[in-house]
């Protein structure tokens, strides 16, 4: 009896205290959690065009004039857009929106071309479908989703080739880079294939100061 | 007595599990975290619904501020030291083993080349005070490259897979993102990445 005592003594002797190892661990793991970043940031892809100046009109893209919208972002959180070119010596042809859904994307989805088509609208309906598509079927690569959405984004919608928008953005000096960020998120949103940022021109600004926009 | 003496010997919890979490939690953390590199100034990005992450390497990160003041990083510590090579070789400054370490081990550059060498020769904690102030002028003189032309150039030839990424604050007046999204067309680096945090309400 007396070596069955000492035997379950000695048993209950090797316990081991992790209290302090626990306390280190916490340390350890709150220094982790501070000093790390674990969401990497997002970006955007951006191409601007080439500052080349050589290069040739003719090899410039051309598009129907109901086919594009500028969009002016200026000073104050401000937006305005223009239907079709700027008509510099007409100022009510710009007009005020706001950002956001109700605002300038409602823009872009209800415009209505000259052939009486809404190719915004078209474009993110095929999107959707897209969308759909790769949820139901689960064998439907990331390959496979980005060439189907650049076609889509190229006007070729089921088979037929419709011809897309082209959006212009100009911002002035005083905008800030927020507001280009959140048109750029516009075209994202409403997967506008071809937009560009463009210099505003002096005769931009004139347009701008006519309609009493504040730069 | 003995019944007290009974209870007190029952309250021993067993930490075993508990070390054991924590050590998977560790792991994971160690695993799966990027350290934060400390930035000179502090830079609020834009929010924006795309989810295309930062490639991991071959990035020269372009930090602007709200005044407009620019300072790079580049992740890969060979690269940078060629870029640093070649930018003070073309403008004739000789840095020695010590103003090179020392370049190297700041998390970020962003000086003007003139006062490179003083700023370099400074002990650790004091450039980190200086560089808030600093930042690589984007102006040319006499119509050549600017500075900042320099280095993205510098960088470009050490490393020819380098993705540019820019990383502004959302203040920031477009006229300085302008000035510098015209400055790298002008050498011809016509994409890059514009650095966003993931919109989470959608509105």
């Amino acid at each position: 009896m007396a070596k069955q005592k000492k035997s379950r003594q000695k048993k209950s002797q090797t316990r081991v205290d992790f209290t302090p190892m626990v306390d280190m661990m916490m340390l350890l793991i709150t220094f982790f959690m501070l000093c790390t970043s674990l969401a990497k940031p997002q970006t955007m892809e951006l191409s601007m065009p080439t500052n080349d100046k050589n290069l040739e009109d003719q090899d410039k893209s051309v598009t129907k004039a109901s086919y594009t919208i500028t969009i002016y972002v200026t000073a104050d959180n401000q937006i305005h857009y223009v239907e079709g070119m700027p008509k510099y010596d007409d100022p009510t042809c710009l007009k005020k929106t706001t950002w956001g859904k109700d605002g300038i994307r409602k823009v872009l989805i209800t415009h209505v071309t000259e052939d009486n088509t809404q190719p915004i609208q078209q474009v993110m309906l095929a999107k959707a479908k897209l969308d759909q598509k790769r949820h139901q079927n689960p064998k439907f690569t990331q390959q496979m989703y980005d060439d189907e959405l650049r076609k889509i984004k190229a006007g070729e919608i089921d088979g037929n080739k419709i011809q897309t928008m082209t959006i212009i953005i100009k911002a002035t000096d005083n905008a800030s880079y927020l507001n280009v960020i959140d048109a750029l998120d516009e075209m994202q949103i409403c997967s506008v294939g071809k937009y560009v940022i463009d210099k505003i021109t002096p005769d931009d600004l004139k347009l701008l100061e006519e309609a009493g926009v504040k730069e | 007595m003995g019944k007290v003496k009974l209870k007190k010997q029952d309250i021993w919890i067993d930490m075993t599990p508990m070390s054991d979490v924590m050590t998977l939690l560790l792991c994971f953390f160690m695993l799966t975290s990027t350290f934060v590199k400390p930035e000179p100034v502090k830079v609020v990005t834009p929010s924006s619904v795309s989810e295309i992450k930062v490639p991991e390497k071959d990035v020269l990160n372009i930090l602007v501020d709200k005044t407009g003041k620019v300072f790079m990083s580049m992740d890969n510590q060979i690269y940078l030291e060629q870029a640093v090579l070649e930018v003070t070789g073309n403008f004739n400054i000789d840095l020695n083993g010590a103003q090179l370490a020392a370049f190297k081990a700041d998390p970020m550059f962003g000086t003007p080349l003139n006062v490179l060498k003083d700023y370099l020769n400074k002990e650790e904690s004091e450039r980190a005070k200086a560089l808030k102030e600093l930042g690589i002028p984007t102006d040319s003189i006499d119509g050549g490259l600017s500075e900042f032309q320099e280095w993205v150039k510098a960088a470009r030839s050490a490393n020819p897979d380098l993705k540019v990424a820019l990383k502004a604050d959302s203040d920031t007046p477009y006229k300085t993102i302008r000035n510098i999204m015209s400055e790298l067309q002008d050498i011809n680096e016509n994409r890059y990445y514009l650095i966003t945090s993931l919109k989470t309400s959608e509105d």
